[in-house]
C-alpha cells in the first residue's frame, strides 16, 4: 500500500476522532449552560448538581478535543503540504479566525470549571454562554475552510499560478452556507441524543431518580428541537451539492446515467464497470422531485464525468443511506417524545421510548462520521474540487504508515479511557442529588 | 511591511507560549521529578497552579502555526515536511500531556490510577518542549535546503546535530526553571513547599549555564550563520542582557523576593526569544526561505493583521480576567480560607 493511501487514513483516522470531540464540544457546553441557567431560575439544587456533573464532561471532552485538534492544524502540513503552500493563504483566514474563537472557548472553559466559587452565579453562567458561543462559532470558521475545499472560491489562476486573492470571499464560498448550518445543527442532534441516551439509560434502571429526569428533558429537548432543523438543512445540502458538485450528489444517489424523472434510489450495490445499480429500492422520480421539486427533472449522472474523476461510488452512496437512515430514525424518535410530551407525560416514565433512546444514544454520531464520509470521500480526487487533485498535495516524506499506526494506537487508548473516565463522572452520580451549597 | 507585523506577531505568540505553554510543560517536568516527604503536595500545588490556565495557554501555540501557515504558507509547508519526524513527537506528546492531565484529575483517587496518569503527563511534559527546542533549532542550521520550493534535503536534516539537541535539552531545562520560579509564587501560603520550589528554581537556573554554553559552542559547527549573529556587538549585548536576568533571578530567589524573581524570568525568556529571533531574520528556514519569499499575498495580511487586531481587543481583557481570577492576589487569599 502506498504512502498516499496511508497519508489519507491518517487523515480519515484523525478528522474521525476529532470531529467527536468537535461536535460534543459545540453541544455540550449549551446543555451544562441550560442547566446552570434552570438553576438560576428555579433555585432546585438538582440543577446545579447537573450542570457540574455535565462540566466535568465538558472538561474531559474538550481537553481531547483540543489536543486531537492541535494535531489536525499540523497535520494539514506534515500530509498535504503541496496543498497548505497554496491554500494556506486563501483559507488560513478561517483557521486564524477559529484560532480566536478557539482561544476565547479555552479562557472561559478555565473561567467556568475553576470558578464556580469565585464568581457569583450570574457571571458565572455567563462564562459558559461565552464557552458556548465560542464553540459554536469554531466549529463554523473550521467548517468554511473544508466547504472551500468543496467550492473553491476568492482566487484566480493565471499561467498556474494564485492571484487576486480574496480571503472573505473565499469564506464566504458557495459552499459555506449549507455546511455550517448541517454541521451546527449534527454537533446538537448528536450531543443531545448520546447524552439522553446516557441518562435514559440510568433511568431504565431507577426510574425515580430527579437528577436523571432533569437530565432527559433538557437533553431530548436539544435533540428534538434540532433533529428536524436538520432534516430540512439536509435537504438544502443536497440541492446546493447537486448545484456544486454534480459527481459528488451523483455518488451519493449512486446516478450514473443523465436521465430525466430520475428515480431516488435507496440502498443497493452500484457497479461502476455496468453503471448500474443493482437490488436498490427504486422510488420513480424521486431524485428529480429532491433536488427540482418536479418529478420530471433532468439529473446529471457520473457519465457525464471522466470515470478517472469519479469518488468511490459505493462508499459515498452507503455512507448518504447510512446517514439519512440515522437521521430519520432520530426523527421517529422525536416525534415519539414530543407526543409524549404533548399528552403532558413525563418521557422517563415511558420504558420503552427509554430503550429506544438507549439504543439511539450513538445515531447522531454515526450520521456524522458517516456524513464526512460522503462529503471528503465524495469530493475525491480533488482536494480542491477541480482544482488541485488530492494525489498532488501529498508528502513526499516516506514510511507514513508509522505514524498512521502511532496515531491509530493512541487514538484508541484515548477512546477507551475517555469512555471509561466518563463512565465514572455518572456512576458516582447520585440517585437523588444532594444540593452542593451554591457559592 | 506587512510581513514583518505578522512575523512580529508570530514572535510575540511564541514568547507567550513559552512564558505561559512553556511553564505548564515545566510544571509537568516537576510532577514527574516530585520525590520526597512533600511530593504529592508538591504535585497537588502544580495541578492546582495550572488547571484553570493549560488550556489557554496551549492556544498561543495553535496561533502561532495559524498565523505561519496563513502568512506564510510556503514556509510553513516546507517546514512541515523537513521536520516531519520531529514534528511527529512533539504532537504525541502534546496530546498526551493534555490527556493524562485531564485523566488523572477526573479518574479514580486511587494511588495507582493517579501514578499511572503522573507518569504518563511528565514524561509527555518532559519530551515535548525537547522536540520543540529542536524544531526551532533545526530551522536555523541551515541544513534544510529548497529548490524550487521543494525540500531537497530529506527528513533528517538539521534537527539530529548536536546543536539541536542541545537547544532540545536547553528548552525543556528553560521551562522546568521558568515554572520552578512561577511556583515560588503559587505555593506562597505552603512555605515548605515554597523552599522546595525555590531550591528548584536555583539549582535548575544554575544547571541551564552550561547548556546555553554548550548550546552556543555547538552553534559555530551546526550553525554558522546563527553564531555569526550571536557574536556580533549588539547580539553580545543582547546576551548580556539576557545574562543579567539570569543572574537577576538567582539572586531574588536567593533573596526571597519571588515576585521579583517571576518578573525577571519572564524577561529572561523574553530576551532569549527576541535575541534568537534577530538573529534569525529575515528566515524562516535558513537560507532559503524568509519572511520576503514566503509572505501571502498582500490582501491576506492585511486581513490578517485586521484580524488579530481585533482578536487582541477581545482576547486580552478575557485572558487578563482569567489570569487575574487564578492568579491574582485575592485568589491566593480565597484559597488560603478555603
Amino acid at each position: 500500500m502506498s504512502n498516499f493511501f496511508f497519508a489519507r487514513s491518517q487523515m480519515a483516522m484523525s478528522l474521525a476522532f476529532h470531529i467527536i470531540f468537535a461536535a460534543l464540544g459545540i453541544g455540550m457546553p449549551l446543555l451544562m449552560v441550560i442547566a446552570e441557567g434552570m438553576y438560576l431560575r428555579t433555585r432546585e439544587p438538582v440543577y446545579l448538581d447537573l450542570s457540574k456533573r455535565w462540566a466535568h464532561g465538558t472538561a474531559i471532552l474538550f481537553a481531547v478535543g483540543a489536543v486531537s485538534g492541535t494535531v489536525l492544524s499540523f497535520e494539514l502540513g506534515l500530509l498535504w503540504p503541496g496543498f497548505m503552500g497554496k491554500a494556506g493563504a486563501i483559507i488560513g483566514m478561517p483557521f486564524s479566525l477559529e484560532g480566536f474563537a478557539f482561544f476565547t472557548e479555552a479562557i472561559f472553559i478555565g473561567v467556568f470549571l475553576y470558578g464556580w466559587n469565585r464568581l457569583s452565579s450570574f457571571w458565572h453562567w455567563l462564562s459558559g454562554l461565552i464557552v458556548a458561543i465560542s464553540g459554536i462559532l469554531s466549529g463554523i470558521f473550521v467548517v468554511t475552510a473544508n466547504a472551500w475545499m468543496n467550492a473553491p472560491a476568492g482566487f484566480k489562476i493565471v499561467d498556474r499560478k494564485i492571484t487576486e486573492v480574496d480571503p472573505i470571499a473565499a469564506m464566504m464560498n458557495p459552499a459555506s452556507l449549507h455546511e455550517v448550518l448541517h454541521m451546527t445543527l449534527a454537533a446538537f442532534v448528536a450531543t443531545g441524543f448520546a447524552v439522553a441516551a446516557v441518562h435514559a439509560f440510568f433511568l431504565l434502571r431507577d426510574g425515580t431518580s430527579l437528577f436523571h429526569r432533569k437530565a432527559l428533558g433538557i437533553a431530548l429537548a436539544v435533540a428534538g428541537f434540532s433533529i428536524p432543523l436538520q432534516i430540512l438543512s439536509g435537504d438544502h445540502s443536497a440541492r446546493a451539492v447537486g448545484r456544486l458538485q454534480p459527481a459528488k450528489l451523483a455518488a451519493m444517489e449512486a446516478h450514473y446515467r443523465t436521465q430525466s424523472g430520475a428515480p431516488l434510489l435507496v440502498g443497493g450495490i452500484p457497479n461502476d464497470a455496468t453503471r448500474t445499480t443493482a437490488y436498490a429500492l427504486s422510488i420513480p422520480g424521486g431524485l428529480s422531485f429532491l433536488l427540482a421539486n418536479h418529478f420530471h427533472a433532468r439529473v446529471t449522472g457520473l457519465e457525464e464525468f471522466p470515470e478517472g474523476d469519479w469518488p468511490n461510488v459505493r462508499l459515498v452512496h452507503w455512507s448518504f443511506d447510512l446517514m439519512v437512515a440515522a437521521g430519520m430514525a432520530m426523527l421517529a424518535l422525536a416525534v415519539w417524545s414530543g407526543w409524549i410530551r404533548w399528552k403532558r407525560e413525563p418521557p422517563a416514565d415511558h420504558p420503552w421510548l427509554l430503550r429506544a433512546l438507549v439504543a439511539a444514544g450513538p445515531l447522531g454520531f454515526v450520521a456524522i462520521e458517516a456524513g464526512w464520509v460522503v462529503t471528503e470521500v465524495g469530493r475525491q480526487p480533488w482536494i480542491i474540487y477541480g482544482i488541485m487533485r488530492t494525489q498532488d498535495a501529498v508528502t513526499p516524506m516516506p514510511g507514513i504508515a508509522v505514524p498512521f499506526v502511532a496515531f491509530t494506537v493512541l487514538y484508541v487508548f484515548l477512546a477507551v479511557t475517555v469512555f471509561f473516565v466518563l463512565r465514572r463522572q455518572f456512576l458516582e452520580t447520585p440517585g437523588t442529588a444532594p444540593g452542593p451549597s451554591p457559592n | 511591511m506587512l510581513d514583518r507585523i505578522v512575523a512580529i506577531c508570530m514572535l510575540l505568540s511564541l514568547i507567550l507560549y513559552a512564558l505561559m505553554g512553556g511553564a505548564d510543560f515545566g510544571g509537568g517536568i516537576w510532577d514527574l521529578l516530585a520525590t520526597g516527604p512533600r511530593a504529592s503536595r508538591q504535585r497537588q500545588a502544580i495541578a492546582e497552579a495550572i488547571g484553570p490556565i493549560w488550556e489557554a495557554n496551549h492556544v498561543w501555540l495553535i496561533l502561532v502555526v495559524v498565523l505561519l501557515f496563513t502568512g506564510f504558507p510556503s514556509g510553513f509547508a516546507a517546514m512541515m515536511t523537513a521536520l516531519n519526524i520531529p514534528l511527529t513527537a512533539m504532537l504525541i506528546g502534546i496530546v498526551l500531556r493534555g490527556s493524562a492531565f485531564i485523566f488523572r484529575k477526573y479518574d479514580s483517587e486511587s494511588d495507582a490510577v493517579q501514578r499511572r496518569w503522573s507518569t504518563v503527563f511528565g514524561i509527555a511534559s518532559l519530551f515535548t518542549p525537547f522536540f520543540q527546542g529542536i524544531i526551532l533549532a533545526a530551522l536555523v542550521t541551515g541544513q534544510i535546503r529548497l529548490v524550487d520550493g521543494q525540500v531537497v534535503t530529506g527528513f533528517l536534516a538539521g534537527w539530529l546535530t548536536p546543536f539541536s539537541l542541545a537547544c532540545g535539552v536547553f528548552a525543556s531545562g528553560l521551562f522546568a526553571f521558568l515554572a520552578a520560579t512561577y511556583l515560588t509564587l503559587d505555593a506562597q501560603d505552603q512555605p515548605d513547599l515554597q523552599d522546595d520550589f525555590r531550591s528548584k528554581a536555583i539549582w535548575s537556573g544554575l544547571a541551564l549555564a552550561p547548556i546555553a554554553l554548550g548550546v552556543l559552542l555547538t552553534s559555530k559547527q551546526d550553525a554558522p550563520e546563527m553564531f555569526q549573529a550571536l557574536t556580533c556587538w549588539w547580539a553580545l549585548l543582547l546576551v548580556a542582557g539576557t545574562s543579567l536576568f539570569a543572574f537577576a533571578v538567582l539572586a531574588a530567589l536567593w533573596l526571597r523576593h519571588f515576585a521579583l524573581a517571576r518578573m525577571a524570568a519572564v524577561g529572561q525568556v523574553t530576551l532569549i526569544l527576541v535575541g534568537w529571533s534577530v538573529a534569525q531574520y529575515p528566515n524562516l528556514v535558513t537560507p532559503d526561505v524568509t519572511v520576503q519569499n514566503a509572505h501571502a499575498p498582500e490582501p491576506t495580511l492585511r486581513l490578517l493583521v485586521l484580524a488579530l487586531g481585533v482578536g487582541a481587543i477581545v482576547l486580552l481583557p478575557s485572558l487578563a480576567f482569567l489570569f487575574h481570577l487564578f492568579k491574582g492576589k485575592e485568589s491566593r487569599e480565597s484559597r488560603s480560607q478555603s
